[in-house]
């Protein structure tokens, strides 16, 4: 499959087109927020239907238990708030009111990751997907792109459960077809290789794209699968993947510890245990800095990628 | 017309099967439980709008009620089984393996009557006003209440709840708080002061009554009165002073039988005191 950028946009955006879409075909769909309504782009549906929208103020465990109240007359709560408020932040309510109450709420968090860039560690969660993907029942959807984190907002809004949708600040490739239909729990072959499968999430999965070309000019053949639910893991098409190559590459802007790599890691383990390399932020918080500079500085970008592959075809 | 003398002897079968219960198990809080007894009786059998025993957990088109003090599940389960949810030979499960009836409320094994999970406290409010709000979209002119403890005002998202109801009016919504100037460690007013509650609540935009929770005419008339009130532009709050321990005389006036189950003879003990009106489950 050949992909070529189609822009450049943020999938906050995505996230704000799809939800003010959503809300004119559904009128259960509800959102809430605490106090950062540009920042998700969620102007759009407030502003068409303020009466489905609820301004919570900073105060982001009493907007987790409202959504989840909400449920109960069947609404479906869209929360929106960064990742860091969204997670860690009211881990209790999300763990008691939602995910033990099985409530249909949309956790939808923005600025997930080292690329919201200047505001620093502090907004930096890295812990988000291994939080969420622990609890029971939690759907855990991170798409790559603009285009695809659209499709993703109406495809959870079918789902009756609770999801975490994760996306990001800052503007990457758009790539992906603008009229996808997004099916959750399914991985996406992007390329077929036969000596590495690379596997990533989120906006790392354009980055996978670019390592697989790179590593097809040093002669090894690399497929990208992009892994856009991690809970539930699409075992099938990814051990698929694995049998042909004998060995993984993941990537993903998040820590080691509780991502995509371990998941995958957990996977194999109890498959078929070829080895793995981790593109991943190996134990450390993030820092200010511009997007670009910390994917480098603490490679999670395609020349981070490449090099794990490569160690890792030496490896086999 | 309200039958008080009703209500009364089935509050007293619930307290026996809230300590005999607790005492099966040698587990649960019986003293919450009892000093609440009053009042979950007075809701399930006479104030609330329900449509028991059949139980849907949208709640459409009825009153809906959320425990936030999810430890004093022994009184809940007691009124959710008496008022036929789920059978009362079921309340021998309570904090059993595979039970239902876990030790703190749960909608996880699909327990008729209860639509939230609770235990961690401080949560119920939030969600009651989320309740509230489905409530005003779906245009259903049903209440919601909500009850919670008074050392449950200690966390922190009570009073962004508070804030929340009182900011945006949420005036279809009735909480109660269980004061019984009681929790774990010891007085509330030693473990944390609470202050003046009723002047914290009215300045958030509250309208709060203070009342008895252990006499029954005198709460039904408060919760009569807060339904008229309903719907006024202003979150309605109950004040309820209770006795922990209300019912059983050596349970009374501590914090020692918050959490703790009564031995063989004190069980006999407390039975001697609540006359078996409804039949043991």
């Amino acid at each position: 499959m050949k992909f070529t950028i189609q822009n450049y946009k943020d999938t906050r955006s995505g996230f704000g087109d799809g939800l003010f879409e959503l809300g004119q075909k559904n009128e259960k769909v509800v959102a809430l927020c605490a106090d950062l309504t540009g920042s998700m782009k969620m102007d759009a549906f407030a502003k068409a239907f303020p009466e489905r929208f609820f301004q919570t103020g900073i105060a982001e465990a009493n907007m987790m238990g409202i959504a989840a109240g909400m449920t109960i007359g069947g609404m479906i709560p869209f929360t929106g708030t960064f990742a860091n408020f969204s997670t860690g932040r009211v881990y209790d309510q999300i763990r008691q009111s939602i995910a033990y109450s099985n409530k249909n709420v949309k956790i939808c968090a923005s600025h997930a990751g080292l690329t919201l860039g200047e505001d620093g560690a502090t907004h930096q969660i890295l812990e988000d997907i291994g939080l969420m993907r622990m609890l029971p029942g939690m759907t855990v959807v991170v798409p790559c792109d603009y285009n695809q984190t659209k499709a993703a907002v109406k495809a959870i809004a079918e789902l009756d459960g609770p999801v975490y949708l994760r996306f990001g600040r800052p503007k990457v490739p758009n790539f992906t077809p603008e009229d996808q239909t997004f099916e959750i729990g399914k991985a996406l072959v992007y390329r077929e290789g036969s000596d590495v499968t690379l596997l990533a999430t989120g906006h790392l999965v354009y980055e996978a794209l670019q390592a697989a070309e790179q590593l097809e000019n040093k002669g090894i053949s690399a497929g990208v699968i992009n892994v856009a639910t991690i809970k539930p893991l699409d075992k099938n098409t990814i051990l698929e993947a694995v049998e042909k190559t004998k060995c993984v590459v993941t990537a993903e802007e998040h820590q080691l510890f509780g991502g995509l790599g371990e998941a995958v890691a957990t996977l194999l383990a109890q498959n078929t245990p070829y080895p793995m390399e981790m593109v991943a932020v190996k134990d450390q918080f993030g820092q200010s800095g511009t997007p670009q500079e910390l994917m480098k500085l603490y490679q999670l970008d395609a020349d981070a990628i490449v090099k794990a592959a490569t160690k890792l075809v030496s490896r086999k | 017309m309200t039958d008080f003398e009703h209500l009364k002897r089935v509050a007293t079968q619930v307290r026996r099967d809230i300590v005999r219960m607790v005492h099966a198990r040698q587990s649960g809080h019986p003293g919450g439980s009892l000093g609440c007894a009053d009042l979950m009786t007075l809701l399930y059998f006479d104030h609330l709008r329900i449509k028991a025993p059949e139980f849907d957990m949208n709640g459409i088109g009825e009153d809906v009620f959320f425990l936030s003090n999810g430890h004093i599940s022994p009184v809940f389960y007691s009124v959710l089984a008496r008022q036929g949810y789920f059978p009362v030979s079921e309340l021998s499960s309570f904090r059993a393996i595979e039970s239902r009836l876990q030790g703190h409320p749960t909608t996880h094994e699909g327990l008729p009557g209860v639509r939230m999970s609770s235990g961690s406290l401080g949560q119920g409010l939030s969600v009651a006003i989320g309740a509230a709000n489905a409530k005003k979209l779906n245009g259903d002119k049903h209440l919601v209440y909500v009850l919670m403890g008074d050392g449950e005002q200690q966390e922190g998202q009570v009073w962004e709840a508070a804030m929340f109801a009182g900011s945006r009016n949420t005036d279809n919504l009735i909480a109660l708080i269980d004061y019984n100037h009681k929790q774990i460690d010891g007085p509330v007013d030693e473990v944390m002061p609470l202050g003046d509650l009723k002047a914290k609540y009215e300045a958030f935009g509250w309208k709060v009554y203070e009342t008895n929770g252990n006499q029954m005419e005198k709460l039904s008339e408060q919760l009569e009165n807060c339904r008229n009130e309903a719907f006024k532009g202003f979150p309605q709050l109950i004040l309820m002073k209770t006795e922990m321990g209300q019912g059983v005389d050596f349970m009374m006036g501590t914090h020692k039988w918050h959490g703790i189950a009564p031995n063989d003879e004190q069980l006999e003990n407390a039975l001697s005191q609540l006359e078996e009106t409804l039949g043991d489950y």
